[in-house]
């Protein structure tokens, strides 16, 4: 080869040029990487532009009501608190049951702030966190896929992250929920923990617990890390790329870890009893044994390794299997008995469906349907399947990581949509790994095509520029995702029609008017989806919420909107009940009202309580609610409160939801009235008509009495002239 | 002591309930004053009755002018809370001062006003939300008056004409939705006669329970102000069943007594307008604006009904320039007083006005008493605060909505603070990371741990360039044998020759280079570790190279003297034995070293 010759000869030329370079390239990174923070953080706030700076949908006014409750009394308190204004009359812990990193976390910043006085509110705060955090997802994205192919690749993946419309999804300005936090947290853990198998520091091993630690504190899917990182060093180890940087990458991680996840109270011992935790702890000895093995290969000779293998082996494996037992015993004799629901629906995805109603309820939990990947992660899916080819030219440990996160995070989307949330991080980093090898390739064949034929350089253009077409079609994608499908913040919600934009605003409208006008200490029930939103924005107590830990007080709600009105009185007033809200789309047709969720409070409701049983609201195995309905469900408590005086409206009570006219038109309600609607009928509220008199004549007589002598007694009073 | 000598003319009472105000009564009285007495008189005393003066928000005497000839601005005559003795205590009195004394025989004539808040009251106070709803309005059909009344009437304008019941006394009369008693003449001192008036009113009772209004001031060119209404239906309370359908259909019949809008009259080229309230913006509300002024339509979020609560927020800017002047080196704000919503009475009436940070020689003057005192509010960017007037005034009626000023002292200088501290923030902090980034901050340079550790990175820079010329001899030798793979299949002893030549001289450079490295090696003391392996692995290498040097020529001697392939291989077998057990020791070793 020429090269040496002609690197003698230039090199000081060649050197500062590098350098130069390097410095060019170093400050052009990081003003790219300061526009995608930019881009990321703004592409997130056409929710802000378009509505206004609120808090979205049902999750996020718990998070925000915590929030306020940290900023307001302080970190002592907060760990302290019991509430008392949901799950009435049980209460909740929430210092010990919420996952407190995203509320510390904005509580920080609110503190920050207003320690520099600047005073913004705690809102504000809460709003804008989660764009801000997604600009660190995106720096964090570039660190990993810097740490596996290099600044290129790590550039790319961070502009895809910084778009992904999985991702904008769950971060847009507004979505103050766990994950925006979270899923900084896990990009920034796994590079962390990359950067230790790549540099052996046990400086960073120690960052990446704490990074960790951070993670368990925001969200339920570090369970996801602390079984992801295990799966890859056995990987590691099974393929013979055994050394003491993963040790170090590792062990630490598993002991400080631990210690650190038991710390928050959510989690506590949990972080040693429960099996999600189980994966690690077993690849734990396995890397000590692992390790041991090697030391002694090192130690000894060949000829005595040899014997000393078999003796390890046989050991080896009996102590394994040993602790095995012991902790599949511990396991299995621990309180949760091994995994929790949602994981469970996670390793058999028709688990939930077939035993838990509560949590087949809810929408995220479903399995996502083909559509839902090309809306999530768009073009990527088509570029994932390259970047794990190019992982593996050539296979180094940090791209064996990737390719592993990749697999196993396409399959547990599959399972929930929710985690779709997952899987974007490792679709854009083996996307963005994609996408810069093929410019590589592409570019670096132009560039030794160009003194000659111009031909083949087109051929080459072109295919970089179908590339770049790819990408571009890919961010207008990306801009309408955050634009239009993802930026409603679903308590308010708009139509455009001829006449221009029109706005429902009505759940906050029955929310204030339940937090202006009625008794502080008045409870108000509802199905459980409106309890977080009640509790924030009405300051009531509700009996339900979002937070669905107890089956049996969701189940006595179900059973009350399930029965007819005389029995669901009674489950009411035995609550202590005084409002009952419902959610009622047919005037308007929207669609997610308490009508189309009503078969869900059915079957938890018929769970704990076989009484009410689900065919009996069905007419042929089909729900409705026009003529043909059972006469179970036209009488009961939650068809009558939507329903009630609905046909005056149009004379012929046409629910525009269930395009049809309803079954039973005329009714009255004896144990409830109406004392709010919205204007477009979405919240309609009802208050428990106390227990009636007996005598009624007598009540009502001495009653009109009193009110004549009170009056006549007055003007008999005022006659008088008192300075005379 | 002088009053009784006086005799008065009072030419008529006119009570307004007035069409416009909801939970309030406009009285405005109209009388001619005569001084029958032989001496000068200045003051006249006004007289209300306990219950009246408890509600009264505001009293204004005024000189009458005649009508229709309001050329220039009245000036009100001053009054005063007055407590003359030898008067029943019940009573609660106000003196207005004349402008001149009236002598005796003369007269003068002037116009009085006083306002009442929450003297209407709602019978029955709970209605349904069918029902119309009645209110009642107490007073006296004579004029209370400390002084002989010669002649007065009583007019009660009513907002509606349908009246559920009045007392009727002589001389009482109704026209449509006027009431009116007397003339009533001569009547003593003191003279009480009760009425009582009972009549429908589906006016908006809009009160604000508490209205916090605060008037922050920015010399960069705005007066941002921010209003926090906490309101409440202050009619008959609403029971029994609410029915939206009712009221989309006849929000006239069904519902009636509840207002469903508010109209805020904000200054013209007021911008930046704002509704909302603690859980976010409120959607239903309109902006029109002209030159002379700005009108904002507010709906609350829902109808209000008796007794029904809400609590909002409404924000708008000013341009500076149209309410900050300057006089005598001081500036003024001059800015209303009250809330900008039409038809709102306010129970209590909070007024801060944040002036900028560094304001001195703070004054308000307002035209009637009020609450007041001082407060610092920190916001953006400051450090010690900024001052805050804070004015409290109760039972307040778009009467008191009149100019007040706040004077101050404030150094243009001090708008430039926030600017340079926020540069020189930065400016520090670039500094701070120049400074970060070319200071070496080790602990300590002379420790022995830190030497050690500097030694060893030069160590196994030096270990690191032995291994690249090691390697480098090893793809020497590698070439080598590719020589004699080239020359077993072409034959070409001359090429093979040629390539012995290159590798020569290459080897013998390499080990040239290597002489000073381990040189080095040998005299630093924290190699001493790796040195013998290092030793080992030099020796190695000649030991090997030799090895490669001695088959090479075995080789190509077998070539020159055209022996046959299988003696070649047969004379070389043994040295490629140990070759190939010397290249791994080399390799070992490079590992070994390599993991250290």
């Amino acid at each position: 080869m020429a090269a040496p010759e002609a690197s003698t000869a230039a090199v000081p030329t060649l050197y500062t040029n590098n350098t130069l370079r390097n410095a060019f390239g170093g400050v052009l990174s990081f003003f790219i990487l300061l526009l995608i923070g930019v881009l990321a953080f703004s592409i997130r706030l056409f929710s802000v532009i378009k509505y206004e700076s609120v808090i979205h949908e049902f999750d996020p006014y718990f998070n925000y009501r915590v929030t306020q409750f940290l900023t307001k009394k302080g970190i002592y308190e907060f760990w302290n608190w019991f509430d008392d204004r949901t799950w009435y009359p049980l209460g909740r812990v929430i210092g010990g049951t919420v996952y407190p990193g995203l509320t510390l976390t904005a509580g920080t910043i609110w503190w920050l702030l207003n320690s520099l006085n600047i005073p913004l509110s705690v809102e504000t705060v809460c709003v804008f966190t989660a764009p801000i955090f997604s600009a660190f997802a995106s720096w964090a994205t570039y660190l990993l896929t810097k740490e596996v192919k290099g600044a290129g690749a790590g550039l790319t993946s961070a502009v895809l992250l910084a778009m992904v419309p999985s991702y904008i999804s769950r971060s847009v300005a507004g979505s103050y929920d766990n994950e925006a936090v979270a899923i900084f947290a896990l990009i920034f853990t796994f590079y962390l923990y990359l950067k230790t198998l790549n540099t052996g520091s046990l400086f960073y091993a120690t960052l990446n617990s704490l990074a960790y630690f951070y993670m368990v504190c925001s969200w339920g899917g570090y369970t996801f890390i602390i079984n992801l990182i295990p799966m890859h060093v056995l990987l590691c180890i099974v393929t013979g790329r055994y050394s003491s940087r993963l040790y170090i990458a590792y062990a630490p991680l598993v002991v400080l870890g631990t210690l650190l996840a038991a710390l928050v109270p959510v989690v506590g011992f949990n972080a040693v009893m429960t099996s999600e935790h189980f994966a690690s702890f077993l690849v734990f000895i396995i890397i000590h044994v692992v390790a041991f093995v090697y030391y002694i290969k090192g130690i000894l000779s060949p000829k005595m390794f040899k014997v000393a293998v078999t003796l390890v082996v046989t050991v080896g494996l009996a102590v394994c299997c040993a602790v095995i037992a012991v902790l599949i015993a511990l396991v299995a004799s621990s309180p949760t008995k091994g995994w929790s629901g949602r994981s469970l629906s996670l390793l058999d995805p028709t688990y939930a469906s077939k035993y838990i109603p509560i949590i087949a309820s809810v929408s995220e939990h479903q399995p996502p349907t083909w559509p839902s990947y090309f809306m999530d992660i768009n073009v990527l899916a088509f570029l994932v399947p390259a970047g794990i080819i190019a992982c593996f030219l050539p296979l180094s440990d940090a791209s064996s990581f990737v390719v592993l996160y990749i697999a196993t995070s396409v399959y547990f989307s599959g399972v929930m949509v929710r985690l779709m949330l997952v899987l974007a991080p490792a679709a854009c980093i083996t996307s963005g790994i994609a996408l810069s090898e093929a410019f590589d390739v592409l570019t670096g064949s132009i560039k030794f095509q160009l003194p000659g034929v111009t031909s083949n350089a087109e051929v080459d253009a072109g295919e970089t520029s179908s590339d770049t077409s790819e990408a571009q079609t890919d961010e207008v994608h990306s801009v309408w995702a955050a634009a239009e499908a993802y930026s409603a913040p679903s308590i308010v919600l708009t139509t455009r029609s001829r006449d221009g934009l029109h706005v429902f605003d009505d759940f906050r409208e029955a929310y204030a008017w339940l937090s202006h006008n009625t008794d502080v200490n008045d409870k108000v029930a509802s199905w459980w989806d409106y309890g977080y939103q009640t509790t924030a924005m009405a300051n009531r107590t509700v009996i339900v919420d979002n937070n669905t830990w107890n089956n049996t007080h969701i189940a006595t709600v179900g059973t009350a909107m399930s029965s007819p009105e005389r029995a669901a009185w009674e489950i009411f007033h035995s609550l202590d009940v005084k409002y009952v809200l419902v959610v009622f789309g047919g005037l308007i047709g929207y669609p997610s009202d308490d009508i189309n969720k009503f078969l869900w409070m059915v079957r938890i409701g018929g769970g704990v309580f076989p009484h009410i049983k689900e065919p009996d609201y069905l007419r042929d195995g089909q729900y409705r609610i026009d003529s043909q309905a059972t006469p179970t469900m036209l009488n009961c408590l939650m068809y009558k409160l939507s329903y009630y005086r609905f046909v005056e409206t149009d004379g012929k009570a046409y629910d525009r939801v269930r395009r049809t006219e309803i079954g039973k038109k005329y009714f009255k309600l004896t144990h409830f009235e109406e004392v709010f609607t919205t204007h477009h009928w979405m919240v309609r509220i009802y208050k428990l008509k106390p227990l009636k008199n007996r005598i009624r004549g007598k009540a009502k007589k001495s009653k009109s009495k009193t009110s004549s002598t009170s009056s006549s007694k007055r003007s008999g009073t005022k006659k008088k002239n008192p300075w005379q | 002591m002088k009053s009784f000598r006086f005799c008065f003319l009072m030419l008529t009472i006119a009570i307004l309930a007035s069409p416009a105000l909801s939970d309030l009564v406009l009285s405005k009285v109209d009388r001619r004053v005569e001084n029958a007495g032989p001496e000068k008189e200045s003051l006249v005393l006004l007289a209300f009755p306990e219950q009246q003066a408890k509600n009264m928000a505001y009293l204004m005497a005024t000189p009458h002018e005649g009508k229709g000839k309001v050329k220039n601005p009245v000036v009100a005559l001053p009054v005063e809370a007055a407590n003359p003795k030898d008067m029943p205590a019940a009573l609660t009195f106000y003196s207005v001062s004349l402008p001149k004394g009236l002598a005796e025989g003369d007269s003068f004539t002037f116009d009085v006003l006083a306002v009442f808040t929450h003297a209407l009251r709602p019978i029955p106070e709970q209605i349904t939300q069918a029902d119309i709803q009645l209110v009642l309005y107490q007073d006296s059909a004579h004029y209370l008056s400390p002084y002989a009344v010669k002649v007065q009437s009583l007019s009660v304008k009513l907002p509606d004409s349908r009246i559920e019941s009045y007392t009727k006394l002589e001389n009482t009369k109704i026209h449509g939705s006027e009431i009116k008693y007397g003339p009533y003449e001569n009547l003593p001192s003191f003279s009480y006669s009760p009425i009582a008036v009972h009549f429908e009113s589906n006016l908006p009772f809009a009160v604000a329970q508490e209205l916090v209004r605060e008037i922050e001031i920015s010399h960069w060119g705005n007066v941002q102000v921010t209003e926090h209404y906490k309101l409440i239906h202050g009619g008959a309370q609403s029971k029994g069943e609410f029915s939206r359908l009712d009221f989309l259909a006849r929000p006239n019949v069904r519902g009636a007594s509840a207002f469903r809008y508010l109209v805020a009259n904000l200054p013209p080229r007021a911008h930046s307008v704002y509704y909302r309230d603690e859980i976010g913006n409120i959607s239903t509300s309109h902006l029109r604006g002209d030159s002379k002024k700005t009108e904002l339509l507010i709906e609350p979020r829902y109808p209000m009904f008796g007794g029904w609560r809400t609590a909002f927020t409404i924000g708008y800017g000013l341009p500076l320039q149209d309410f900050l002047y300057e006089s005598d080196g001081k500036r003024f704000l001059n800015i209303t007083f009250s809330s900008p919503m039409v038809e709102l009475v306010i129970d209590a009436l909070i007024v801060k006005v944040v002036l900028p940070e560094g304001s001195s020689d703070i004054s308000v003057a307002a035209s009637f008493p009020v609450e007041q005192w001082q407060e610092t509010k920190i916001s953006h960017l400051d450090i010690d605060g900024r001052p805050v007037v804070v004015l409290k005034k109760t039972n307040v009626v778009p009467q008191h909505n009149q100019f007040f000023q706040v004077y101050y002292h404030f150094s243009q200088l001090s708008m430039l603070r926030e600017p340079l501290m926020l540069i020189s923030g930065f400016f520090f902090f670039f500094v701070a990371c120049i400074v970060y980034m070319h200071a070496d901050i080790s602990i300590s340079k002379s420790s022995a741990s830190y030497l050690a550790k500097q030694q060893w990175e030069e160590v196994q820079a030096v270990i690191q360039q032995v291994q690249n010329i090691i390697s480098r001899c090893l793809t020497t030798h590698d070439n080598l044998e590719a020589s004699l793979r080239d020359l077993s299949r072409t034959g070409n002893i001359q090429a093979c020759k040629a390539a012995r030549k290159a590798a020569d001289g290459l080897l013998k450079e390499l080990s040239k280079e290597l002489k000073p490295l381990l040189t080095f090696l040998q005299s630093s003391p924290s190699a001493a570790q790796v040195l013998p392996k290092v030793e080992e692995l030099v020796a190695k290498e000649r030991e090997l190279q030799e090895k490669v040097m001695v088959k090479h020529s075995t080789v190509v001697d077998g070539y020159e003297k055209k022996l046959g392939a299988r003696d070649i291989e047969n004379r070389v077998a043994l040295q490629q034995q140990k070759l190939t057990a010397l290249r791994q020791e080399v390799d070992d070793l490079l590992e070994f070293i390599d993991e250290i």
